[in-house]
């Protein structure tokens, strides 16, 4: 474990405790007699599916910028988070998201759909111009399918749910999505650190990486499984969650060697804390209705975005 | 361990690059690649290294094709140092360097030393590759192939980036690498180089080796006639030619 990965791993073990203490109403686990039913079945969950999820974000991130040799890479362009998204849209639209584990399901089904016209479509030649093309076409489908299933909604209702749904949050999850979603994100979490050696061969650019031994289309099918695992595994249980997996990288590239390798494992903790951080923000703001953690995350990450954009225009990218 | 091309033919697209080159590369030699834009010489260099299957033919290494050995063995065996130098993150010299030993998958810190110093870097080794001048980098990515410490080394136009002090520097280290038995495959465009440095070259031409021996007589005023279709003739010394237009 490097030193970015003991500097998160370090700040998520004390974010855990104060985000299972925050709220609107800060719970006093030694006086309040209802403060172990409140941590055991609504915040300890809730923390542990932020964890879960932001690390999958943030590994994912950490492996998709060092494929594409980009840091304004994210691994929601890639068409793997649209459609889950479709998935999870589609059970609601059918109404099929009463039963509990349909949604997840669904949403899961979408990801791997994605998973596998990526592999199919780019998958022979490992080149990264068609993966992200590819990528970016079932993006846009997906997105507009999404779109579609919206507009044509059976009721006013299933189109409130699916706007909801597709805001992203964690709000009132259990422990049935953290057992759905934690092993998930950890087998994308461990092939997305079997890439990471090819990564850093990637460095040099392609011809170089395969000169070095590194096997382009074995590289083009662990990221995929990775990424489709952690994303797929996150938007079934907490909807769209954006930007995540673009700042986190840039957090931690600083305190390492740069390699990307060397970010995997960091940027898995530091999803964990950005994601943590946010949801226990969002409970805290004083708001009417609990801010949705992806428009929270979205309203951090656009301006985020577009100040990496001017620090590249600068030429200290 | 010989590294040769039988017979080889290969398309880009709807492109014929390589036709039916045959070449035997025997270690311990300096072997330059020259020809004209176009005439296929990074192509066979990426076949040479194994990076490029041919659509006709076989590349073997010794009694193996290099399309049947595995990646990491043939990547021990060849080291190659693409024409553009690319350098995606901003890595300090020593882990650039240290990429080198990727198929072996170990530190190796007595060969990426041994690279550093030969390549004159060991004040730079902390540098960031963002803060390298175009001579510096490329010299780190050449001192990447060496530590690797590879049998044959296949270069692509290594010298473009250089300033005269540090192209006869990498030049001696070829050489270096060479009399310790290696073999050196090299793509250059200045031909006074390939005279002066190489033991042997091959002239390609729209895909076909046009001449092959020893520099003089492959680079002879006639062979430059008709690989380049400039009249040019060589002055000075063996060893110090130069060419004159």
């Amino acid at each position: 474990m490097n030193r970015a990965a003991l500097v998160f791993a370090g700040l998520l073990v004390v974010l855990l405790p104060v985000s299972l203490l925050a709220g609107r109403l800060w719970l006093d686990p030694f006086t309040d007699p209802r403060a172990p039913l409140i941590l055991m079945e609504l915040r300890l969950p809730r923390a542990v599916l932020a964890v879960v999820v932001g690390a999958g974000l943030g590994a994912a991130g950490a492996a998709m910028q060092g494929y594409l040799r980009n840091p304004l890479a994210d691994p929601g362009l890639f068409g793997i988070a649209p459609m889950a998204a479709l998935g999870a849209v589609a059970s609601l639209w059918f109404g099929f998201a009463a039963s509990p584990y349909m949604l997840p399901l669904m949403a899961l089904g979408g990801a791997a759909l994605g998973m596998a016209l990526l592999a199919l479509i780019a998958g022979r030649t490992g080149g990264i111009a068609l993966f992200t093309l590819a990528g970016l076409m079932i993006a846009s489908l997906a997105s507009a399918s999404t779109a579609l299933a919206i507009t044509l909604a059976p009721s006013a209702f299933a189109m409130s749910e699916i706007v909801m749904w597709l805001n992203g949050a964690l709000t009132d999850r259990s422990w049935r999505d953290v057992y759905l979603a934690a092993p998930l994100v950890a087998a994308g979490i461990g092939f997305l650190l079997l890439a990471a050696k090819p990564l850093d061969a990637l460095t040099l650019g392609d011809a170089a990486a395969r000169s070095l031994g590194v096997r382009t289309e074995m590289l083009l099918l662990l990221l995929v499984a990775g990424v489709g695992l952690t994303v797929g595994a996150g938007v079934a249980v907490a909807g769209i969650i954006g930007f995540v997996g673009l700042i986190v990288p840039h957090l931690v590239r600083p305190l390492t060697d740069r390699l990307p390798s060397s970010l995997i494992l960091p940027s898995a903790f530091a999803g964990a804390c950005l994601v943590l951080a946010a949801d226990s923000a969002v409970r805290i703001l004083p708001l009417v209705t609990e801010l949705r953690l992806g428009i929270a995350l979205s309203l951090i990450g656009a301006p985020f975005f577009l100040w990496l954009l001017l620090r590249m225009r600068r030429g200290r990218l | 361990m010989i590294l040769c091309a039988d017979n080889i033919s290969l398309s880009r697209g709807a492109r014929l690059v390589l036709d039916q080159v045959s070449v035997r590369l025997a270690p311990g030699k300096i072997t330059a690649i020259c020809g004209p834009n176009g005439a296929g010489k990074s192509s066979l260099l990426m076949a040479l290294a194994g990076l490029l299957e041919p659509s006709v033919g076989r590349t073997m290494l010794a009694e193996n094709e290099l399309s049947a050995l595995h990646p990491q063995i043939r990547a021990q065996r060849i080291g190659y140092l693409p024409q553009e130098a690319e350098v995606a993150w901003d890595v300090a010299v020593e882990n650039l360097v240290r990429l080198g030993r990727m198929p072996y998958r170990d530190r190796g810190d007595h060969a990426v030393e041994a690279a550093i110093t030969a390549l004159d870097l060991e004040t730079l080794r902390h540098r960031p590759a963002s803060r390298l001048s175009g001579g510096e980098k490329a010299r780190a990515l050449l001192a990447r192939v060496l530590a690797g410490e590879p049998q044959w080394i296949l270069a692509d136009e290594p010298l473009a980036a250089l300033d005269l002090a540090h192209q006869q520097t990498l030049l001696r280290h070829l050489r270096k690498a060479a009399q310790a038995g290696a073999g050196v495959v090299i793509v250059v465009h200045d031909l006074a180089t390939a005279m002066n440095h190489a033991d042997r070259v091959l002239v390609l031409r729209e895909g076909r080796v046009v001449s092959d021996g020893s520099p003089d007589d492959a680079l002879s005023p006639q062979n430059i006639a008709n690989g380049w279709g400039v009249e040019a003739g060589w002055i000075g010394e063996t060893g110090a030619r130069a060419l004159v237009v």
